[in-house]
């Protein structure tokens, strides 16, 4: 009994640790002046929660833009990745086709040796894509894992369906789009999930590539206005009620944005590590 | 994360696929293999490219000049590592010191904890508590680091509960002799959890005829963790050592850079950094190539390596032949 006690607690301990500091970072940026000044900084508990920080990063500056730019990287390079993962994951997944096993090794030495920043920055630059968006959206487009990962997923769909399809008629490209798509929706959503994640949290190829500050996306101007502390530019006079609502609040708002896309998604992710299909993703 | 190239049986149904020329191969291959051009071209261009941009390590490579015109250098850029320039050499102990504090400190979190799941009661208070203990693995770096300041830092919520209550406050962060400490601390915070995956769907696949006949000759709970459990999934805790010994020289790149302000190089410098701050922001282009290069070969030879361990001492490893 007394085991079983101990183990409740230390469970609830960790648990507790991973949620009191988020806690307390959607406190303070709910928080306002006279509570964030009693109490030193940050809150654990809003006494008056309003929305002013929100609406004073939302109204049209530097971290307006980057939430803007880092949702535009994020559903481009997630959609046009899914593409070429799922593509190339099919056209993987039938051994014996035509340059099969060239491919599949192509694919596989990605996994065994990165190409390392340097030539990997001087590859962008002579594409001409040094602060273009598309450096933060191209390079990442075909992850060799997700193929793999795709690729067991359609070996698993029996063969009798692909045959039937083909008997009927059937082409390469109505096989794929009427038969083995519709049976992988939940390894489309997961690989898609965690692409968008990555999108979306990535912030040093955004640092490497884009000089122009004008085109950060959100992590970016997270380092620069929460971790290095840099004043964020909102003008007071912009402000409908012409006061600036606490710096901590404005940086929390800025750390709770960036953590909005995220929550939005976690419970599908987890819809699908209850089903195990995840621990099929990434079994031993 | 084994993958296993091996096909799985192939269907009974399928003819023997190789037996056709290369021109019917091709007629009935053709848009099959069209189909994968897309991503193909994508790992060509970004990932194979780059390889060959590799080149400049023996290269006097200067912006002005481009990659074909540099002179070639030889063996020149790697003077730093053999012999031993100072800021490398620093590079490379911080490296090897952060990596084998993670494999002690930060490899058996995971393990412990998925044992502890894994003994607890309700199914309904397991999957709760696995669904909070996911969670900061999805936090971007910038997030993790930005809530531990404000959470340990100097005007963090910690100091400041103690400075209101006159107790002295502790200097975690910023503070060159607790770096390791914090980075560790860190990334337990952000991926102990989401660790336990694995090793939870390993525990799930013991066999529970086991624990009964061990119960029944009357083991008792700790030797059964002993004798049954930690065998049952001793081939994943092998997996997962290796993909990690085989990534020693890699560690937390965007953390580190993200808190090397705060701590100066001494102590947080590793070799992907150091390739960032001599390469991109020094423009010793060819050195830091070098660096490169030498680190992705020698990481190389440690998974190749570390998977030929595992194959003797009777595991699957990270791929089967």
């Amino acid at each position: 009994m007394i085991v079983r006690a101990v183990k409740g607690v230390v469970v609830a301990a960790c648990c507790a640790l991973v949620i009191l500091p988020f806690l307390a970072v959607l406190s303070t940026s709910l928080a306002d002046q006279a509570q964030v000044t009693a109490t030193g900084g940050y809150v654990l508990w809003p006494d008056r929660p309003n929305l002013d920080a929100y609406r004073a990063i939302l109204a049209g500056g530097v971290v307006t833009r980057a939430l803007l730019v880092s949702i535009g990287v994020t559903v481009a390079g997630t959609l046009l990745s899914l593409t070429c993962v799922t593509l190339l994951a099919y056209s993987l997944s039938r051994p014996g086709s035509l340059l099969h096993r060239p491919i599949l090794l192509t694919v596989l030495f990605t996994l065994l040796f990165a190409p390392g920043m340097i030539p990997m920055y001087l590859t962008i630059k002579q594409l001409g894509l040094l602060d273009s968006y598309w450096s933060l959206i191209l390079p990442g487009l075909a992850s060799g894992f997700q193929i793999i990962i795709m690729r067991a997923f359609f070996q698993e769909i029996p063969g009798e369906l692909i045959d039937a399809a083909r008997i009927d008629g059937a082409g390469e490209l109505r096989i794929l789009l009427r038969v083995v798509l519709p049976l992988s929706k939940a390894v489309i959503a997961v690989v898609g999930l965690f692409s968008a994640v990555a999108y979306w949290n990535a912030f040093f190829n955004a640092m490497l590539y884009l000089n122009d500050t004008e085109k950060w996306p959100l992590q970016l101007v997270l380092r620069t206005y929460v971790i290095d502390n840099s004043a964020l530019g909102v003008d007071a006079a912009d402000l409908s009620g012409g006061f600036l609502p606490p710096p901590q609040s404005m940086q929390m708002a800025i750390l709770v944005l960036s953590l909005i896309p995220i929550a939005i998604v976690y419970p599908f992710l987890q819809k699908h590590f209850a089903k195990g299909i995840l621990i099929g993703a990434v079994k031993g | 994360m084994a993958l296993d190239v091996k096909s799985p049986p192939a269907r009974p149904a399928a003819p023997p696929r190789r037996a056709a020329p290369k021109l019917s191969r091709l007629r009935r291959d053709g848009l099959l293999l069209l189909l994968g051009v897309p991503g193909l071209l994508v790992i060509l261009l970004f990932h194979y490219v780059p390889m060959l941009g590799n080149v400049i390590a023996f290269k006097d490579y200067q912006p002005f000049l481009g990659i074909w015109e540099a002179p070639w250098v030889g063996f020149e850029n790697f003077r730093v590592i053999f012999n031993g320039d100072p800021a490398f050499l620093n590079a490379l102990v911080n490296t090897l010191v952060i990596s084998l504090v993670q494999i002690v400190f930060v490899f058996p979190v995971p393990i412990a904890l998925a044992l502890l799941l894994n003994s607890l009661a309700g199914p309904r208070v397991k999957r709760l508590a696995q669904s909070i203990l996911y969670l900061p693995h999805f936090m971007s770096w910038v997030v993790v680091v930005a809530i531990f300041q404000h959470m340990l830092g100097n005007a963090g919520l910690l100091n400041t509960f103690l400075r209101g209550h006159d107790l002295a406050t502790l200097p975690l962060l910023g503070n060159p002799d607790l770096f390791l400490a914090l980075i560790t601390s860190q990334v337990i915070w952000k991926d102990a959890g989401w660790g336990t995956i694995i090793f939870l769907a390993a525990l799930s696949r013991v066999d529970p005829e086991l624990y009964e006949a061990s119960a029944m000759d009357g083991a008792s709970k700790t030797r059964q963790l002993w004798h049954v459990t930690l065998p049952g999934i001793r081939g994943v805790i092998v997996l997962m050592l290796i993909l990690k010994l085989g990534d020693v020289l890699t560690v937390g790149f965007e953390q580190i850079i993200l808190q090397q302000g705060m701590v100066g190089t001494e102590v947080s410098e590793v070799l992907d950094t150091y390739v960032y701050t001599y390469g991109v922001v020094g423009g010793n282009w060819g050195v830091a190539a070098a660096v490169g290069l030498v680190k992705g070969l020698v990481g190389l030879v440690l998974v190749l390596g570390a998977n030929k361990v595992a194959h003797l001492l009777g595991e699957r490893g990270l791929y089967t032949k």
